[in-house]
């Protein structure tokens, strides 16, 4: 029902953007003037909720330690999981954001007759994902040829080794593939395990459905329906450069395709797509785990007194006494008013 | 609410139609409302304790009442839904972890089966995942449109009644223990989640006994067992009476001694029941042995802080004792006893709530001359750091032979494992003291799995949850137990010495519990000591 759902959506969204491309005059609309605002819309959003987060303070120090703190001198710190200091923050970030270090450690556990349970590495969360993601980078840097003249060479550099197999005339890039079957391999992974199916909403089906068509309608108009490339350029350039002109040979495919990517665009900030953006802010990560060695301020402290000493000594001053605790203020000279609660 | 027996629960776990084992739900989780019945939940707070932490300065407990779960009706205030939406708000202005958090799912899965709560019950409501969902849903109904307009389909909910006994049912059927975290991408933190739940449930009045009472004892009397001065001081000396008993020599102890190099503090339930007391007679054994000039406090009696399982406010105004105290002794640091959620306290809130304690001076042990840096602004060093780098220095006569009875493995406690990084100093202690193993890997370490009682839930009405949700830990130990014989479970956590003790003799009988520190205690050679053969260790019937 909610893959079914999002289905229906993103074949919706490509109705309206094959059957716009044909009425005269909207060509204008899905080829410039959704791009812009989809663009804005993306950027104003994106920064907004980083800003909205930024707003709220962290409190405390939650930092999770996956290895041994730093402590005694003989006792060896793992740098990477309880890090100390800024440099070794980074380095643990980096392997968070870059390598997908968390769910490398991923397990499967299962419940056996006894009873007994088993945990056994299970790394195709971790694989799938990696698929996706960097064939989704690097398809998302390759486009960028499409807005510089001349292209520069880091995206040729790139496209040189993603072609690197000369598959195809035009070629078969390798992410030209990893990015659509990522999608799919994510979205049956929602499907086939139960858990995950229990758990998935149509804010988890919709955005891989879409980005599934968006690699589609991508490789169908490389490969496929054809458009006029020089056409195309003229108009991303032109875009770039604020000066957008619509030349002749670009086909409803080009619009479709850019029209799912003003949509994703739009829907990205409002989304889960948002970890993007929070997987560098999570405090329980990006935290350094020496908050017994430095003081972590908490900018809302509450003014918060213990129950006080004194009031406990007068509440107990007897007891104390007859069983030789140390007390302030000897008994007989004990006044009965307290201080505090 | 018997507790069913051993073979019944066993099948019923791995056959039960359940999450865990294969069962596919039906229905949408939203549809499936919670019921209470005996059992299934920790009783509610009395309401004298509620009244009495509500008139302390500084925190709130309003809505004080007779109620219970079961009841349809829970006597909640004509508004409570706008305390709960304003409340949730305030928090998400307070808190940025809760609103990445809220963000930033992708519903991945990968912490789904990693809870020890979701292994022993196979609700699916214990994924981690899907308890946040519970909060997030009406996060999502309040600050996205588009999921508002969607619906259940999107994940969004109007907050009801029904949703709030459901959050009131599952932030209690979480330990905080963080394991989750562990294996989550954007380090999403069930903890946090928990945490806000359970703040938000107070601000209605809905909250539990056996974290309130001990919370509201704790304040009053110093400690959670409501120890008074003169008690606390009888249970220390009892044990005195035992070490001089077993060893010929009596420690040398004081309470709320001025001018003390160090104050030592320790989770109450080390000096008030087994197997805890032997862990506090080691810790006597110990600094007796190396002459530490140390004292109690009767005021500040209690390491552990129930205020960590309800409200910052409470866990602030908790912990304050211990810098209140070290103060008014005029001590220069303080050393802390083994416990786990103590140490997440002390480790990762202590100073920032109620701190600098610049009127303590930097940690160094008067033995060796270690400087504690890790600990150069809160000033309070965990007994295993101080005990290992003893050890490393040579200056403790340790006869491993005195725990050769005994075949150990070690338990980390969630906190210290997965809140400070603890975790080769017991392992570094034990080396020296005992014959010992490792459980699997992926239960141990930062991979720990919890007693399956913390955060205040090792209370006896909710036995078979514990028992259920103590599977996973239960099990890595009767492996070790198969294989290597190994007949103790030590850890650094007074609350695991409580609970695991009823872990061991529902899953494994036969399988003791202790401290590490009992094991030092048990080992180390004194001077002028007058021992027999001990052959239980400190344990020993005299």
């Amino acid at each position: 029902m909610k893959y079914a759902f999002s289905f229906l959506v993103v074949i919706a969204l490509i109705m309206i953007a094959w059957a716009g491309s044909y009425i005269p005059g909207l060509s204008y609309l899905f080829g410039v003037v959704f791009p812009y605002v989809a663009f804005f819309a993306f950027l104003i959003l994106f920064v907004r909720k980083v800003i909205n987060w930024a707003k709220s303070p962290v409190p405390f120090s939650i930092q999770t330690t996956c290895g041994q703190g730093k402590s005694l001198d003989f006792i060896k710190h793992n740098k990477l999981e309880a890090p100390d200091t800024t440099m070794q923050v980074v380095a643990r970030m980096f392997l968070e954001i870059v390598l997908f270090r968390s769910l490398f450690r991923n397990t499967h556990s299962e419940l056996h007759e006894g009873p007994k349970i088993t945990y056994e590495s299970s790394k195709w969360l971790w694989l799938f994902a990696i698929i996706f993601h960097y064939s989704f980078a690097v398809v998302v840097i390759r486009h960028m040829r499409l807005f510089l003249n001349p292209v520069p060479f880091p995206i040729e550099f790139l496209e040189f080794w993603d072609g690197l197999w000369q598959i195809g005339a035009p070629t078969w890039y390798m992410t030209t593939v990893g990015l659509p079957v990522g999608a799919a391999l994510l979205f049956a992974r929602r499907i086939y395990n139960p858990k995950v199916r229990v758990i998935s909403l149509v804010n988890d089906y919709f955005p891989l459905v879409l980005i599934f068509f968006i690699a589609v309608t991508g490789i169908l108009m490389r490969f496929v329906f054809r458009v006029d490339i020089v056409s195309v350029k003229e108009l991303t350039v032109g875009l770039a450069s604020f000066h957008p002109t619509i030349g002749d040979g670009i086909g409803p495919i080009f619009y479709i395709h850019v029209f799912l990517v003003c949509v994703l665009l739009v829907y990205f900030p409002m989304s889960k797509l948002m970890h993007m953006g929070g997987v560098f802010m999570s405090p329980t990560r990006n935290m350094k785990n020496n908050s017994r060695a430095v003081r972590h301020i908490n900018p809302w402290n509450p003014d918060i007194k213990p129950h006080s000493y004194a009031g406990y000594e007068d509440e107990f001053r007897e007891f104390m006494v007859e069983n030789g605790i140390p007390v302030e203020k000897p008994l007989e000279a004990a006044p009965a008013a307290k201080e505090e609660e | 609410m018997a507790v069913p027996k051993l073979e019944q629960l066993s099948k019923s776990v791995v056959q039960g139609p359940s999450m865990a084992t294969g069962a596919i739900p039906t229905q949408n989780w939203m549809d499936i409302p919670v019921v209470f019945k005996a059992g299934n939940y920790a009783y509610p707070a009395k309401k004298e304790k509620v009244e009495y932490l509500n008139s302390q300065k500084g925190l709130s407990f309003p809505n004080a009442r007779e109620w219970s779960p079961e009841d349809d009706d829970w006597k909640l205030p004509e508004n409570w839904k706008e305390i709960i939406i304003d409340g949730l708000k305030e928090r998400l202005d307070k808190f940025r972890s809760l609103k990445i958090f809220m963000d930033c799912c992708v519903r991945c899965g990968a912490c789904a089966d990693k809870c020890h709560f979701f292994l022993g019950t196979g609700d699916p409501k214990n994924m981690p995942v899907l308890r946040a969902e519970l909060l997030r849903s009406v996060y999502r109904q309040e600050y996205s449109l588009a999921s508002k307009i969607l619906g259940k389909m999107a994940g969004a909910r109007e907050m009801t009644v029904g949703v709030l006994k459901e959050w009131f049912m599952y932030s209690y059927q979480c330990t905080e223990c963080r394991r989750c975290s562990v294996f989550c991408p954007y380090g999403i933190d069930t903890a946090e989640v928990t945490m806000m739940l359970r703040e938000l449930l107070h601000l209605v009045g809905v909250g539990i006994n056996w974290i309130l009472e001990p919370a509201s004892n704790s304040n009053r009397t110093g400690n959670h067992m409501g120890l008074q001065p003169h008690t606390f001081k009888d249970n220390v000396e009892f044990l005195l009476d035992d070490v001089e008993n077993l060893t010929g020599i009596r420690p040398n102890i004081s309470f709320n001694r001025k001018g003390a190099e160090v104050l030592f503090i320790t989770p109450s339930a080390d000096v008030f029941a087994e197997p805890g007391l032997y862990t506090a007679m080691g810790y006597m054994i110990l600094f007796e042995a190396i002459g530490l000039d140390y004292t109690w406090s009767t005021y500040a009696s209690e390491g552990g802080n129930f205020g960590l399982f309800t409200n910052n406010e409470t866990m602030k105004k908790l912990n304050a004792k211990m810098y209140a105290e070290a103060k008014r002794l005029g001590v220069k640091y303080i050393i802390g006893g083994e416990c786990g959620h103590m140490w997440r306290v002390l480790h990762q809130y202590m100073d920032t709530m109620n701190g600098p304690a610049d009127f303590l001076e930097v940690p160094v042990s008067p033995v060796t001359g270690t400087v504690f840096e890790n600990a150069a602004s809160t000033k309070m060093v965990h007994i295993s750091e101080f005990t290992a780098d003893l050890i490393k220095h040579g200056k403790l006569k340790l006869d491993k032979s005195r725990n050769s009875h005994i075949k150990a493995t070690f338990h980390d406690s969630c906190n210290p494992a997965r809140a400070m990084g603890l975790l080769d100093e017991p392992r570094y202690i034990l080396d020296h003291v005992v014959d010992w193993v490792e459980m699997p890997e992926n239960t141990i370490r930062e991979q720990t799995f919890c007693c399956g009682s913390g955060t205040g839930l090792n209370t006896d009405e909710i036995m078979e949850l514990r028992m259920r949700s103590g599977l996973p830990r239960a099990n890595a130990v009767k492996y070790v137990k198969e294989k290597f014989d190994v007949n103790m479970l030590s850890c650094v956590c007074a609350i695991d010495r409580a609970t695991l003790t009823s872990l061991m003799n529902y899953w494994n009988p036969g399988m003791m519990v202790c401290g590490v520190s009992e094991l030092v205690g048990n080992a180390i050679v004194q001077e002028g000591e007058n021992r027999p053969e001990l052959e239980d260790g400190l344990r020993t019937m005299l």
